[in-house]
């Protein structure tokens, strides 16, 4: 049965991981290819790199950073942040990333998903959407979720999909930070409107918020960044708990 | 051992080259016909879309070549898919390596499968020491149909030839360089074929 996948991001700077993280002894917490094996080890089923910082300067120093991921980690990673031609996706995919996520240039030109879709494949293709709820309407934000646009969540979600997404990364910038739990009313109409696999983004804070996205949300994937870096919910202990409640998940 | 990945434009080929590192082997990536012919071992890539794939050995001249080779060569994901006999994915004949059809996944599922899922049924020395119902990972919309050459099982929506082989030739729906230390047994066994 195809399993459920739990899936960190490592926020990047430079090549170096930000943010603190404080979840195992390690030599260096800044060192992305040593938290990506890290995780590897503990039975993160992907990775994401969100380049915070992304800019035309420094991406040879993420095309570098990704290239010694790929070298060392043995499961799949997306990398995403500051991406938007064709030519930028071919270099990462050439360094070893599995799949790029896009987000704001995608918004600008749609035209980019299938692009990238038909030159690449689908399957390569993630389309992150950040959303907040106003007035009862998820409507689409870019900029880290400060700039609103005209765009409807579910309309957008399968406006990229018909494109040639292969998967869809939705924040709801409602539920991000809070640890109060994913957007499952959103995640559901998402996941059941579209063909394509959601990962749920944006709340984790404790274990019932992953059962529940996967129940309730009916996610393909939850990505979380605090819970895991700083030991809150440790990946080993998370699965063996959503086995109990009958989800699965890959131990 | 001189181990060659074929490299004709088609996909993430870093990653096999350094799964193949980890384990202490250097793969050098060709499309020249006589280093391919030559090497002890062959990996045939592959990810995006079939007919163009297809086109790109054509152009190459590798679509004759590869029926024809005798050591052990392993097709990943749309390379073991280009082996078989055609695909439903821009309604393409493959090179008949494999007896068997590509097909789609209907919309009952949601296509791309993508993630982990288990391997089962395993017939062949490719998976010495890899036990049953092992976690793979696989991103796919075409699958091939079970059939004679099936050598492991997955399920998802049906239960599919998730590898295949016959004679010398092995292929892989799934992604052993990207399956974690499991997968990495299945190309060391791999190279001691």
């Amino acid at each position: 049965m195809l399993t459920k996948r739990i899936i960190p991001c490592l926020d990047i700077k430079n090549g170096r991981t930000v943010k603190g993280v404080n979840f195992v002894n390690l030599i260096d917490a800044g060192d992305p290819v040593v938290l990506a094996k890290q995780y590897a080890e503990l039975g993160a089923d992907e990775l994401v790199f969100l380049d915070i910082a992304a800019t035309l300067e420094n991406r040879g120093t993420t095309l570098d950073m990704v290239l010694k991921v790929a070298e060392q980690v043995n499961i799949p990673f997306t990398v995403g942040g500051g991406i938007s031609s064709v030519e930028h996706v071919d270099a990462l995919l050439k360094c070893g990333a599995d799949k790029i996520s896009i987000n704001s240039s995608a918004v600008k030109r749609p035209e980019l998903v299938n692009e990238l879709s038909q030159k690449f494949g689908s399957q390569c293709v993630v389309v992150a959407i950040d959303a907040k709820k106003i007035d009862g309407e998820w409507i689409v934000h870019l900029a880290g979720g400060t700039i609103p646009t005209e765009l409807n969540l579910f309309d957008w979600a399968k406006e990229v999909e018909k494109r040639g997404a292969g998967e869809i990364l939705f924040t709801s910038m409602n539920n991000d930070g809070t640890k109060a739990g994913f957007a499952n009313e959103a995640l559901a109409k998402l996941s059941t409107e579209l063909n394509i696999p959601i990962i749920a983004s944006g709340g984790a804070g404790t274990v019932q918020h992953f059962i529940d996205t996967f129940v309730e949300g009916k996610s393909d994937a939850a990505l979380a960044a605090s819970v895991f870096h700083f030991g809150e919910i440790p990946i080993p202990d998370l699965k063996k708990e959503l086995q109990k409640n009958n989800i699965p998940v890959r131990l | 051992m001189k181990l060659v990945i074929i490299d004709y434009g088609a996909g993430n080929i870093k990653s096999i080259q350094f799964a193949f590192k980890r384990l202490g082997f250097d793969a050098v990536l060709s499309k020249d016909v006589n280093e391919i012919k030559n090497a002890d071992k062959v990996i045939f890539p592959g990810v995006g879309e079939a007919s163009s794939a297809m086109q790109k050995l054509k152009e190459s001249g590798l679509d004759t070549i590869i029926p024809t080779l005798t050591q052990p060569v392993l097709g990943i994901c749309l390379g073991m898919q280009l082996m078989c006999n055609s695909s439903e994915e821009g309604n393409t004949k493959g090179l008949g390596i494999f007896n068997v059809d590509i097909k789609r996944f209907s919309n009952e599922v949601k296509v791309p499968q993508m993630g982990w899922n288990t391997i089962y049924n395993l017939k062949s020395p490719l998976f010495k020491n890899v036990k049953e119902d092992e976690f793979m990972y696989l991103v796919h919309s075409f699958y091939a149909e079970n059939c004679e050459e099936t050598i492991a099982t997955t399920t998802y929506e049906t239960t599919y030839a998730t590898a295949l082989q016959k004679d010398n030739f092995y292929g892989t729906q799934f992604h052993p360089e990207k399956s974690g230390v499991a997968g990495e047994q299945i190309l060391k066994n791999f190279l001691n074929i």
